[in-house]
């Protein structure tokens, strides 16, 4: 049996993802047992995260201060733009280290069926500031999938009234993948988008 | 319970963060929804995108319930489409034609034949402008809402069909239509003679006005519904591209 405060850090915490209500259960049995080390720590982390954390009114990234880190980093090369989904895309885009750009967070995709059209993302705040800063490239870093790629096309069709140079992520083999065990719309952009070598 | 089908996504909604529930445009079966279970099945994932055509496995303890699906990919449609806005976004609305008017586990057989003939025509890119009208006509028709284009509903002739009636879906001729031509819709020659390959660019949009008038009136409305805005940006696109383009065959 447990207190009413335990079943409800339970629910809480089953509504999390990848979590259910035996995994939330097992994480709070062992929050409790680290009270000291883990619990209050991750409390404190939480309140702190929830006052301070906010969306960036430039690129819509997730950051304590406003502008974000990422708008505020003089070393970024302020000429290129990447557009992505959602903040976790971006989070990924910047992991990898490759990209020293600026970012751009549409906030979801164009979606004929579930009735998103373009006032439902930030796609207006996007042209203009494509409008606003001088960016010699655009790069559409939209999901490889139908909603992704309409999302993709309808941006592009937006900035072409303006000289910016607009690119997109290749779709093709991943690395590490064997061509036998790639489904066929893969390999179908992967010849498709095919370079010299 | 379980079935066999092969079938055309035209939906897929995310459930959680490893599931989908995925409705396909099956040949023997209609419409009909599905769970799957997205675990270690990135492969089964990747082939569940609007258009593409798969052979699924459907399975359930009661045939009312939900079921599960197995699927696996026989043509990557949309993969083909994903460098062309317009095709894209053509498939896209036909995909949401289907789900928004098509009922629920109802043997269609007529209008997944005409989905895969469409979208096989998608595929090659030819006069698919004026096939995308006829493949509405066809789907008005399948549904029990077709037009009658053959004749003149007046005088019966077969000739000259000129006009269509908004209300009644009936054709006519330019003579026996003339005092009421002002209510009458204009009927572009390529929706009476199949043969005309190459409409004009306006022929297609006044053909997309007037079955979108019946698929309005006869699916969308009373189901309290509105068209897909993959159909509206469909439209918005082709009106955008080329208006003074005179023929639109091989586009």
């Amino acid at each position: 049996m447990t207190g009413s405060e335990i079943n409800q850090a339970v629910e809480l915490l089953a509504k999390l993802p990848g979590l259910g209500p035996r995994s939330a259960r097992r994480a709070i049995l062992h929050l409790l047992k680290r009270k000291e080390t883990l619990l209050l720590p991750l409390a404190d982390a939480l309140t702190e995260a929830a006052k301070q954390v906010r969306q960036c009114s430039h690129c819509g990234n997730l950051d304590t201060t406003e502008p974000c880190g990422l708008c505020l980093d003089i070393s970024r090369d302020r000429s290129t733009l990447c557009v992505v989904e959602e903040v976790a895309d971006l989070w990924a885009l910047n992991r990898s280290g490759i990209y020293r750009g600026l970012y751009h967070v549409l906030g979801g995709t164009l979606s004929a069926l579930d009735g998103i059209g373009p006032e439902d993302l930030n796609i207006a705040r996007l042209i203009k500031r494509a409008q606003d800063q001088e960016f010699r490239e655009i790069i559409l870093a939209t999901g490889a999938t139908v909603d992704g790629q309409t999302t993709a096309h309808y941006i592009a069709e937006q900035l072409n009234s303006q000289n910016i140079q607009v690119s997109r992520l290749a779709h093709g083999v991943p690395v590490g993948g064997e061509l036998d065990y790639l489904d066929d719309g893969t390999l179908i952009t992967a010849l498709n988008s095919r370079r010299p070598f | 319970m379980e079935w066999n089908d092969e079938g055309v996504v035209i939906s897929v909604r995310r459930h959680g963060e490893m599931a989908w529930v995925v409705d396909l445009l099956t040949a023997e079966h209609g419409r009909h929804a599905g769970f799957i279970h997205g675990k270690n099945k990135n492969r089964e994932r990747n082939g569940l995108q609007l258009g593409n055509q798969v052979d699924a496995r459907w399975r359930s303890r009661l045939i009312e319930q939900l079921g599960t699906y197995n699927c696996e990919l026989i043509k990557a449609r949309s993969a083909i489409l994903f460098h062309d806005p317009i095709r894209l976004i053509a498939m896209s609305s036909v995909c949401g034609m289907c789900y928004l008017g098509i009922s629920e586990r109802v043997p269609c057989r007529d209008v997944f034949d005409g989905v895969i003939r469409f979208l096989d025509a998608l595929e090659q890119g030819k006069q698919w402008y004026s096939l995308y009208v006829t493949w509405e006509l066809e789907l008005l028709s399948q549904l029990g809402f077709g037009l009658d284009l053959k004749s003149c509903a007046i005088t019966g002739r077969t000739d000259n069909l000129s006009y269509v009636s908004p209300r009644t879906g009936r054709a006519a001729t330019s003579e026996a239509a003339k005092p009421y031509c002002d209510r009458l819709m204009p009927l572009p020659k390529f929706m009476v003679d199949r043969e005309i390959s190459s409409p004009a660019f306006k022929d297609i949009l006044q053909g997309l006005t007037i079955t979108g008038h019946f698929l309005e009136r006869n699916l969308m409305q009373p189901q309290g519904r509105k068209f897909p805005r993959a159909r509206l940006r469909l439209i918005e696109i082709m009106s955008s591209v080329n208006p003074e383009s005179e023929s639109v065959s091989s586009k």
